[in-house]
């Protein structure tokens, strides 16, 4: 009885807390779910075999069975692009979530016991920092090898030190604030005080970033793969097939075309969704 | 020690005794926050600690919970009914943290986490120190809600804070305050964000329990008035140190200590109709050089050459006590 009643008031709740998610955010979700839908749903959805080869398709113009057309060896594009949104998809979630969940812990003890635990943590994050983002991603492929985890994993290590920072920042704001203080005072361990009251309050931000990072993460995906140090061929990934289209732009721009628009809808999603979190969680924040 | 007890009598919940507390300020500077500070607090009384902002009040209750800024140093005992907290390891502090000592800080709005409901909180505050239910918990933090006078405690048990007015955060935050029925409740300006009329309310509801639960009572405050409507006694706090104490009665009607009677006589009331009102000259000492003598003495309108030597200590006619050289020429002549 009470716990059907806690449930239905948990949905309602979430419920609730999405209706009250700016228009932008709601539209970044909704398109993730389709994109997200997509990925998991790819055999059923592709109508061909994304490594199908055929050689009567070469650079096939798009028609009803083919809508996106076909690329050099006669694979079609349509089917290929859905099945590359899983590549980069996966590639993408997995990166920002090890980042994330590795910069929450770090990022919240540096700005919650500050002095030399935060010297500890900090100062070779920063030295992360310091390193162009896709030197950092091309030399730990070096060491390696190329591959999709290791894209993922190169990814992750550009984002852990920004999400770091972040969460760094966020949890010494809401350490100083009353009820930090008055969790110690109601004889809380700093393990519990940071738990209960450090990291639920200071989570935010970290969220925005995730979101808003996760959208530049397909592009140095795409980037990577495009350089041939992500996903390997024949793996279909959104940016090897921009890669791929680049040399038969002129004779057939639909090999190049699709992939493209599908990383802008991705990076765009994620935006917005980052944007209208940023907005809803810290309304004081906006300037436009 | 013996003595001690004896002088303070069975009663004594909380004993400072010639306490300090010195924190480091930026230049390898000291600044001396508070400077032997002896003072107790009976069970079921409420003390009130006076002075103006910067005195160290602030300073003296976090000493109490042993919650200072990293680095302070301090001396002297603190003696929670008769035990010395200065020695304790910081686990069995936190032990006694929210259990025998609890805090009402300044700002309820503050002072309550902003992502849990009201009633969790305090159910928190209770199965941090006791191995009760969740259910318990929740049925004790219901009932402290309802005595704190929450209307309708068990359904704002699951509001957030945001729901609350000011008034009624504070006394959510008292209800989780005295959860565990503390020995010494340490009341740092628990009204100053209030407005005046929910102020009234609030220091009655905190009378109330305090003196039905026995708990004794710091009162942290720079408001003369809040000390006049539920302070049994009083303390007047001048640069770090205690000045003057006594009942509320005979420090207001015969205060002592020149600085005790400049800080009445720049309080606005309602016969003062015209004028300006009194106002102290000069400023407060620098803390991290304190004068040798007595602090109040560059301010003071009766210092003389004898301010130079740190003052006595002396009892006053009506018991309690002040530290002015002032006074030991009368307590010569009384004797």
């Amino acid at each position: 009885m009470t716990t059907t009643m806690t449930v239905t008031s948990g949905v309602r709740r979430a419920r609730s807390a999405v209706g009250a998610l700016p228009r932008s955010a709601r539209a970044g979700a909704a398109i993730l779910v389709v994109l997200a839908a997509v990925a998991v749903l790819a055999p059923l959805i592709a109508p061909h075999d994304p490594n199908a080869i055929d050689s009567a398709r070469i650079l096939a113009a798009p028609d009803l069975g083919h809508p996106f057309g076909s690329d050099a060896l006669g694979r079609d594009v349509f089917s290929r692009t859905v099945f590359a949104f899983r590549t980069s998809l996966s590639i993408v979630f997995a990166a920002v979530a090890v980042a994330s969940l590795v910069a929450l812990p770090l990022g919240t003890l540096a700005g919650y016991f500050g002095g030399w635990v935060d010297q500890i943590i900090s100062r070779p994050l920063d030295m992360l920092l310091v390193l162009p983002a896709l030197l950092l991603a091309i030399s730990l492929i070096a060491i390696v090898g190329p591959g999709s985890l290791v894209a993922a994993l190169a990814i992750a290590l550009i984002y852990l030190p920004i999400l770091a920072r972040v969460q760094r920042a966020s949890a010494l704001v809401v350490s100083q604030s009353g009820f930090v203080e008055g969790g110690r005072a109601r004889g809380w361990s700093p393990l519990a005080v940071i738990r209960r009251h450090v990291v639920p309050n200071a989570l935010g931000p970290l969220l925005v970033q995730a979101a808003i990072l996760a959208g530049f993460a397909v592009q140095i995906e795409a980037a990577l793969s495009f350089l041939g140090l992500g996903t390997q061929p024949p793996t279909p990934s959104l940016g090897l097939m921009l890669s791929d289209g680049r040399d038969v732009l002129t004779q057939a721009p639909w090999v190049e075309i699709f992939p493209g628009l599908a990383i802008a809808v991705v990076v765009l999603a994620f935006n917005l969704l980052g944007d209208g979190l940023r907005r809803h969680l810290d309304p004081q924040g906006v300037v436009s | 020690m013996s003595e001690r007890a004896g002088r303070n009598g069975g009663g004594a919940v909380l004993e400072l005794h010639d306490l300090s507390v010195r924190i480091p300020v930026s230049g390898g500077r000291w600044v001396e926050a508070v400077g032997g500070v002896t003072l107790t607090v009976g069970s079921a009384e409420i003390v009130g600690l006076v002075g103006e902002s910067g005195c160290g009040k602030s300073t003296l209750g976090g000493a109490i919970m042993g919650l200072l800024p990293g680095g302070s140093r301090v001396a002297g005992e603190v003696l929670l009914r008769g035990q010395d907290l200065r020695g304790l390891a910081e686990e069995d502090y936190r032990r006694i943290r929210g259990d025998d000592i609890a805090l009402v800080s300044q700002d309820p709005s503050a002072s309550l986490d902003p992502t849990f409901p009201v009633g969790a909180q305090v159910a928190e505050a209770i199965r941090n120190h006791r191995d009760v239910s969740r259910r318990a918990a929740r049925e004790r933090a219901v009932e402290l809600l309802r005595v704190v006078g929450i209307p309708d405690p068990g359904a704002r048990y699951a509001d957030p804070p945001h729901r609350f007015s000011g008034g009624m955060k504070q006394r959510v935050v008292i209800a989780a305050a005295l959860a565990n029925d503390p020995a010494v409740l340490i009341a740092d300006e628990p009204t100053t964000a209030l407005d005046v009329t929910i102020q009234a309310q609030i220091l009655h509801l905190l009378r109330d329990l305090t003196v039905r639960s026995g708990t004794g009572v710091l009162l942290i405050t720079h408001d003369l008035g809040v000390v006049a409507q539920v302070c049994d006694r009083v303390a007047v706090m001048y640069a770090g140190q205690v000045v003057e104490q006594g009942t509320v009665r005979e420090v207001f009607a015969h205060p002592s200590h020149p600085y005790t009677r400049a800080l009445l006589e720049s309080q606005p009331a309602a016969h003062h109709r015209s004028g300006d009102l009194p106002v102290i000259p000069g400023r407060v000492p620098d803390l991290s050089e304190p004068p040798a003598g007595c602090r109040f003495a560059a301010r003071c309108p009766r210092a003389h050459d004898r301010c130079a030597a740190p003052p006595p200590e002396i009892r006053t006619a009506g018991g309690g006590r002040v530290s002015c050289w002032l006074h030991h020429d009368t307590a010569r002549e009384a004797r």
